[in-house]
């Protein structure tokens, strides 16, 4: 079995690998922990003002983890928010309590909020909970962050890192003179294209898993839906960058235009994978987001991580995303004919 | 070109392994090979001779069928080329060594091996005999990276030979050998050939030109002579084969 033998050769080099083998496997869990870091808010403890509330209040605040002032009068509270000496402010109104939010940082919106939450649940155990009114100084913005970006993230980094991997190693097949002489053997052209799948989809397959894992396990981004589904879904999405890195690299002539690709085909898909609305864009920016894999890779992660979407709500998605693997597959059979003309 | 500088009777069609029929090559606007005829009988071990940029390695290519003519026709045992089924039945060493660098001497071996279908006891006894007549047995294990000019050289020739083709090409497979291995290596092609293998091998060394059973002159893209190297040595009245190519050479432009 030819394909076969190119598999076990792909494996068996990429073993032999091991910086390759680590940039693929590891460096998307250390960029995601880095974006974690960023992007966290359980580490920040948010400044919260009490202004003519329960003392009650203010001490089950400062339990939580907030840095707790008290004030008199709410004006005065008011100005430090607006100072920003303050996160947020606390206030009674009509025995509800109100509280006033910065606005300006997502992520201390969302301490703040995490904090008064949990500080309700305290406060009023088991019984009918308080609704808090919640106003804006600036802006009116609020979620966790990182639950949000990172479901869009897991399926990028995971594309990313397995888009210059299968690209640059594709390329080296030929710059090194390997692929002519795989040429000059029985071995079909389709036969190289699916050894190659086949053997690298070993290595992206194991990488999207661990990605998924760690992101979900150990970074703890949230996940509504079931951690399966997310597996297949971002198998799929490296499935794509799979074919889409080795046939760009049929256009490339050596490593350093391969990384050029990064900007031209990697980049424009960060921002149709959910990073900015899409509804904001002008119409035919969104048609160019339509024709990415990754917006329907992204679209499909953030339905089940985020909406607990089932298999029937992103069975459409995975369909578009091996249509495009099957495509971009195909593509690189018609461009190994620049090879050998049979 | 020069009208042929003898005459060697144009041999039977079905004594033919390789046949090149008035071939043009051109990428882009430069014509590389212009009308080349070319006839190499079963078994024999045919020589290409040219100075560097001549041709030769387009020639062989096309040959292979790793490229198509622009005008012509080859055929390879009678079969016009190119053909997917053929490459089993054709050995290729290119020019530059084509090993993947990470794998020992034996993973690349078995690996193009396994293209060919080979596998089991019959595969390991040909890595261990072409490991022997190539002088590589002591370095089997070895990655190739950590390899010389020449233990490469002689991998892609193992390479070549692994699946026991019935045609060799071989475009320049002794640069960066020594004289002792390279004897060696042109006693195993005799061996090969005297068992009905055919050789094309590319060079520009003229000692290993004279070891041929007949050569082609190669120079600007077209034939400018073919014979035995006797046959050629004679025609150009001169004493060596340096001589004859110049002597042709000159004659071309
Ligand atoms: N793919 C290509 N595109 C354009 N020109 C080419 C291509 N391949 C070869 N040539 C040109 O064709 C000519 C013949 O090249 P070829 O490699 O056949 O020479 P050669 O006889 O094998 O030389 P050498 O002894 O140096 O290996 C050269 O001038 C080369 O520049
Ligand atoms: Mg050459």
């Amino acid at each position: 079995m030819r394909i076969r033998a190119l598999a076990l050769r792909i494996i068996r080099q990429f073993w032999k690998d091991k910086r390759t083998l680590a940039l693929m496997l590891v460096a998307p869990l250390l960029v995601l922990t880095l974006v974690k870091l960023v992007l966290d808010v359980d580490d920040i403890a948010p400044r919260i003002g009490v202004a003519g509330a329960p003392t009650a209040m203010a001490e089950t605040l400062a339990e939580t983890g907030a840095e707790v002032t008290v004030y008199d009068d709410v004006a005065a509270a008011m100005r430090d928010l607006e100072d920003l000496e303050l996160d947020a402010v606390v206030a009674l109104e009509n025995g509800r309590p109100r509280v006033t939010l910065e606005g300006s940082s997502p992520t201390r919106n969302a301490a703040v909020m995490r904090t008064l939450q949990q500080a309700m649940r305290t406060l009023v155990p088991g019984g009918r909970t308080v609704e808090p009114v919640i106003a804006y100084l600036h802006g009116s913005e609020n979620r966790d962050l990182f639950d949000f970006y990172g479901s869009m993230l897991v399926g990028f980094f995971s594309f990313f890192f397995v888009f210059i991997v299968a690209g640059v190693s594709f390329l080296r097949e030929r710059t090194s003179g390997t692929l002519q002489r795989l040429l000059a053997t029985p071995l079909r052209r389709w036969e190289v294209v699916a050894g190659y799948l086949l053997g690298f989809g070993l290595f992206t397959a194991i990488q999207a898993t661990i990605v998924v894992w760690f992101a979900t396990r150990v970074l703890g981004i949230a996940l509504e839906g079931s951690f399966g589904l997310v597996l297949l879904a971002n198998l799929f999405i490296v499935l794509s960058a799979l074919t889409l890195g080795t046939l760009m690299s049929a256009f490339a002539n050596n490593e350093f235009q391969v990384f050029q690709f990064i900007p031209l085909v990697v980049v424009p898909q960060v921002f149709f994978c959910g990073l900015i609305d899409l509804e904001t864009m002008p119409e035919w920016l969104q048609t160019v987001g339509h024709a990415l894999p990754l917006y329907y890779g992204a679209k499909a992660m953030q339905a089940i991580m985020l909406r607990g979407a089932g298999w029937g709500d992103i069975a459409a998605d995975v369909a578009v995303l091996v249509g495009f693997s099957l495509a971009f597959a195909l593509l690189n059979v018609l461009a190994l004919r620049k090879h050998r003309a049979i | 070109m020069s009208a042929p500088a003898h005459t060697t009777v144009s041999p039977p069609d079905h004594d033919i392994c390789i046949s090149v029929r008035s071939v043009t090559r051109v990428f882009g606007k430069r014509v590389v090979l212009e009308n080349v005829d070319l006839a190499v009988r079963l078994g024999e071990i045919f020589g290409l001779l040219g100075p560097s940029g001549a041709g030769k390695t387009t020639l062989v290519r096309l040959i292979c069928g790793l490229d198509l003519p622009n005008r012509g026709e080859i055929r390879l045992l009678g079969v016009p080329m190119p053909r997917l089924d053929m490459f089993g039945r054709i050995g290729y060493m290119a020019q530059s060594d084509a090993l993947y660098n990470e794998l020992t001497a034996r993973e690349n071996l078995t690996f193009f091996a396994s293209l060919y279908g080979m596998r089991g006891a019959a595969l390991k006894r040909r890595i261990a005999g072409l490991a022997e007549l190539l002088r590589l047995r002591d370095d089997l294990n070895k990655p190739v990276h950590q390899y010389s000019g020449g233990m490469k050289r002689r991998l892609s020739l193992a390479i070549a030979l692994v699946h026991e083709p019935e045609v060799l090409v071989l475009d320049e497979p002794t640069v960066g050998i020594d004289p002792e291995l390279r004897a060696s290596i042109w006693e195993e092609l005799r061996r090969l050939s005297a068992r009905g293998v055919t050789v094309l091998v590319t060079t520009h060394v003229m000692d290993e030109a004279e070891k041929c059973d007949r050569l082609a002159m190669i120079r600007n893209g077209g034939i400018i002579a073919c014979g035995t190297p006797d046959e050629l040595k004679r025609a150009a009245g001169g004493q060596s084969m340096e001589e004859a190519f110049l002597h042709f050479g000159g004659a071309a432009s």
